[in-house]
């Protein structure tokens, strides 16, 4: 069957044997974007995090029929080199990664949570930002969610002074 | 002289005896009664039917009285520290919608349905009497001002609530187990009950 979708901005139509592929699969192997990971398959590590609707959702327990219309943001959508998402921007500022397989999981997560809550806590982190780790970045990922609200507010600001 | 009446209690023994048995009914002397072989259903069954069913760890893991939803027929809490949240739906950007979509996932063993979320902490079972669980049922400040009508199509009728007879595999690729009524049984049951006044037995 033929599922049309947005990703990253672009509209893209693929034909899928099975409609309930799970979408992490048809990102990767279909449309080529390896940016987003497979840790466990269950919904239970986060690293396949993207956003469907600028909501999150793990990409490895969401069949790709109900992705047909709907906007997909995978990390390599985020932003680029020239013009990084806050969220990149800080993650590269804390030098967050150590092995790197978990992080656009939780990146995808963390530009999540700043579209609902711009300035998260402790708490707010703790409730929302549950992927998991193996190399125990989490410390840094901390700071660098605090980075990333800032940088955001501050981008918010610049462009609210262009307008 | 002496063994006189001896003989004569023996053989008044062995006439009383002779009576006895000649005097008893056979078996072809009674009348055979077909018992029809249905039971009646009562209140009190339907009852108890439609609270084996909400009491049953696919009912009762959403309904938490402590804003933790719980997993497995062991009703552990959730993994990850998942919680009700603000609106029974999660945390802000990690909410039940972020693992679980509208329907089951059996490739990830991940459970959906429809409006897949904690039941409102109004309507907490965990740790209640069946008693107390039916006066939640029916008390409208509690259960989101719903009739007896109402009730009757949520319990039903809703694709949540009915989940629980197609709740799909667990993380393990295995069956989850399902209540000790079946569907259809229930869905009787809750009718029956409310039809003769929905009265809670003990009262
Ligand atoms: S791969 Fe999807 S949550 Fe682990
Ligand atoms: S950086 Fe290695 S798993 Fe997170």
């Amino acid at each position: 069957m033929e599922i049309s979708l947005t990703v990253n901005g672009i509209l893209k139509t693929v034909d899928i044997a099975d409609e309930n592929t799970p979408l992490l699969w048809v990102v990767r192997d279909t449309l080529d974007l390896k940016g987003t990971k497979f840790g466990c398959g269950k919904a239970a590590c986060g690293a396949c995090t993207l956003l469907v609707d600028d909501e999150a959702v793990r990409s490895c327990s969401y069949p790709v029929k109900f992705a047909e219309g709907k906007k997909v943001t995978t990390i390599e959508g985020l932003g680029d080199r020239e013009n990084p998402h806050p969220v990149q921007q800080a993650w590269i500022e804390e030098i967050v990664p150590q092995c790197g397989y978990c992080q656009p999981g939780f990146m995808m997560a963390t530009a999540a949570l700043l579209n609902k809550v711009p300035k998260p806590t402790d708490e707010d982190i703790d409730k929302n930002i549950i992927n998991v780790c193996r190399c125990g970045t989490y410390y840094r990922m901390r700071k660098a969610i605090h980075k990333a609200a800032e940088l955001q507010a501050e981008k918010v600001i610049n462009e609210s002074k262009e307008v | 002289m002496k063994q006189k009446p001896v003989y004569t209690f023996l053989i008044l023994m062995v006439i009383g005896v002779f009576l006895v048995f000649a005097g008893a009914p056979k078996i072809s002397d009674y009348e055979i009664v077909e018992v029809e072989n249905t039971v009646e259903v009562t209140s009190d069954d339907s009852y108890n039917k439609m609270m084996d069913v909400l009491t049953h760890q696919r009912c009762m893991n959403c309904h938490p009285s402590d804003h933790i939803p719980k997993q497995g027929d062991t009703s552990h809490p959730h993994h990850f520290g998942m919680a009700r949240g603000e609106d029974d739906h999660g945390f802000e950007a990690t909410s039940c919608n972020t693992c679980h979509q509208s329907e089951n996932n059996l490739n990830s063993g991940v459970p959906g349905a429809p409006h897949w979320a904690l039941a409102p902490a109004s309507m907490a079972w965990e740790g209640l009497t069946r008693e107390q669980i039916a006066e939640r049922l029916l008390d409208k400040s509690t259960n989101g001002n719903r009739s007896h009508q109402e009730l009757i199509e949520h319990m039903t009728e809703d694709d949540l609530v009915l989940w629980a007879w197609e709740p799909g595999v667990d993380a393990d690729g295995k069956p989850r187990t399902i209540p000790p009524v079946s569907k259809e049984d229930f869905k009787k049951a809750v009718e029956n009950w409310f039809a003769d006044g929905a009265i809670i037995p003990s009262k």
